[in-house]
């Protein structure tokens, strides 16, 4: 671990449990999280960190909670105990614009208005940044043109998004997340609907982002053997323990094993891959 | 990238459109009076006895303003249910927010030989119309609302204001069996929709309604544009939903319950003038878009009711005939070309 000079935050998570960060390098911090709706609890006992620039993988089956986890951490809906703590704040206490500059968000919902041009979609993401008739500053446009260069977005510009194909809506979609210039970006399941090549490509695309911007990038995926070999880290919902470690520990520690139905799916720790038991 | 583009000549040639159906629409009508003698009458310093000048400023000019208030407030208020129902089908009219409005105006009108007596002032008349009609247009549009927040479902929608619609049409039928002739007639004629016949005083309630419309729908111009990603992104993008969408409200209830108050329950302006703008704009930025269908709605609305006075001849048609005739087939030709309707 990298202890930086800086000077220690104290940081309450519960009123009678102060803990210090030396490491100012964590981005988001979640502790004995339970997340659902109301009162039904759909996962609980969450609890990791990410550091800057890392690229991070939720996995579990379907039903687990892999979005319901992404969704909370976005502040689309209410936790139900536990801390979120982004930059060392907790998430409840963080105003909706100053969280805009903190969380993006790609999602699993299409937009609205796909008669919008790819243009005018990435602009939006500068919203947090601009005054109140959502004028564009030259700063604004660098830090779109940066994006559209970074994500080869170039030949797009001025299309309408209906007449984008699914990989190349998604990749605007990420650099319009990109512009929004935040700290953490949530992506929920950013490879469905996707073929082999197209889910590579982005999954590379958001780790070489991860690198090169210092973004902490954390996405749902069901491409768990991708995910073994792109990602820094990986958290898997099990419904259990919920380990949270790099994907060779996670190998070495046989958390993958357990994951699916032995008598159907094996995992072959060599290859980093599941089996069909025949 | 490049700055983002301004659209300055399509405005300039819209000003330009609106100026010209402007002075055609004030010189023509059941008096012919030539368009040169128009701007003589409107520029001349004294307010002379002839009849021109008489016709000119008691019932053209008033009526060519209401025209311009109308259409633009319309045109305006289905831009913003397009967007917050992101439904390109949403309108003043379609979604029942009119139908609410004629309930709250018959309420007033017929309901009022029911407690006679009561309303006595014209003045206060006109603001009590004002008031009932909008109360009309909220509920409607906040129970449509509440009901869009639960059910995501285009068709479902607007089945919903196609009930609301029989529904107060019921109440009124009701009301209409227990009211005087008179009242009825009244109603009638309102519902038939009028830009004439409107006070200087009606006319400055209908522009302040209007203004505070177009006041609030300029201060929502951000959130609009992030409602067009959806609620969620619009969230994450730092908007406040529910104060967000309250404004929206306010200002969609104010200019379609106020207008229809005064004009009528008027048929597919609000829905098809955000379209007929969205083929000559090409963009979905509500900074341009605002103004654009301001304008166009101005523009589609004089053009109406001068068709709708037959100039040269002594009759007058409904308003509301007219913008059918021509909005209902607009719309269908931007379903058939584009095969699909977006917003």
């Amino acid at each position: 671990m990298v202890i930086s000079s800086q000077k220690e935050n104290d940081v309450l998570i519960k009123p009678d449990k102060v803990i210090k960060y030396k490491n100012s390098n964590i981005i988001l911090n979640i502790s004995n999280l339970s997340i659902g709706y109301d009162k039904k609890v759909i996962a609980e006992n969450i609890s990791f960190n990410l550091k800057k620039g890392e690229l991070v993988a939720i996995v579990g089956v379907n039903g687990i909670g892999k979005s319901t986890l992404l969704r909370t951490i976005g502040g689309f809906q209410t936790k139900i105990s536990g801390s979120i703590q982004i930059e060392g704040k907790e998430l409840t206490t963080i105003d909706t614009l100053d969280l805009a500059t903190k969380v993006s968000v790609v999602l699993t919902e299409p937009i609205a208005s796909k008669n919008m041009s790819v243009k005018e979609l990435l602009a939006l993401g500068r919203q947090p940044y601009t005054n109140w008739l959502g004028k564009l500053s030259d700063e604004d446009i660098a830090f779109i043109t940066k994006s559209v260069s970074l994500l080869e977005l170039t030949p797009f510009l001025d299309k309408k998004c209906y007449e984008l194909s699914d990989g190349q809506l998604q990749r605007v979609m990420i650099a319009r997340a990109l512009v929004q210039d935040t700290s953490i970006i949530l992506l929920d399941e950013p490879t469905t609907h996707l073929d082999l090549y197209h889910k590579v490509q982005i999954l590379k695309l958001l780790k070489s982002i991860a690198h090169k911007t210092e973004k902490t990038i954390l996405f749902t995926s069901h491409e768990i053997e991708l995910a073994i070999q792109l990602c820094d880290k990986m958290l898997i919902l099990d419904g259990r323990t919920n380990p949270f470690e790099e994907p060779c520990k996670l190998i070495e520690h046989k958390n993958f094993e357990t994951l699916f139905p032995a008598d159907m799916i094996s995992f072959d720790a060599n290859s980093g891959s599941f089996k069909i038991k025949k | 990238m490049s700055k983002q583009p301004t659209y300055t000549i399509h405005f300039l040639a819209l000003l330009l459109v609106l100026l010209v159906c402007l002075s055609l629409n004030i010189s023509l009508g059941s008096v012919s009076i030539s368009v040169i003698d128009t701007i003589k009458v409107i520029f001349s310093s004294d307010i002379g006895e002839s009849s021109n000048s008489y016709i000119i400023w008691n019932y053209r000019i008033p009526k060519a303003l209401t025209a311009i208030l109308v259409g633009s407030g319309l045109a305006l208020s289905g831009l913003l249910m397009q967007t917050l129902f992101r439904n390109p089908l949403a309108g003043p009219y379609v979604l029942g927010i009119s139908s609410g409005a004629s309930l709250g105006a018959a309420l007033l009108i017929m309901g009022s030989s029911l407690f006679s007596g009561f309303i006595t002032f014209s003045a206060f008349n006109d603001i009590a119309l004002a008031i009932a009609s909008s109360m009309g247009s909220f509920l409607v549009l906040l129970v449509v609302l509440t009901v869009a927040v639960k059910i995501k479902d285009t068709m479902a929608l607007l089945i919903i204001g196609l009930m609301f619609g029989s529904i107060t049409g019921a109440i009124v039928s009701v009301l209409s069996y227990f009211t005087k002739a008179e009242k009825l007639q009244q109603f009638i004629f309102w519902e038939f929709g009028s830009l004439g016949n409107l006070t200087w005083m009606q006319l400055s309630i209908l522009c302040l309604c209007t203004c505070i419309g177009i006041l609030l729908s300029i201060r929502s111009i951000k959130s609009l544009n992030a409602f067009l990603l959806g609620e969620n992104y619009a969230k994450s993008l730092g908007i406040h939903l529910k104060k967000s969408r309250y404004i929206i409200i306010i200002a969609t209830g104010l200019l379609a319950g106020c207008i229809t108050a005064f004009a009528g329950p008027i048929a597919f302006i609000g829905l098809a003038v955000p379209h007929l703008t969205r083929q000559l704009f090409h963009t979905t930025d509500h900074k341009i878009l605002i103004p654009a269908v301001l304008c166009c709605g101005a523009i589609l609305m004089l053009i109406c009711d001068t068709i709708a006075q037959l100039p040269g001849s002594m009759s007058v048609l409904p308003i509301n005939a007219i913008t059918s005739i021509f909005g209902a087939p607009v719309v269908i030709w931007l379903l058939v070309r584009k095969k699909k309707m977006m917003f």
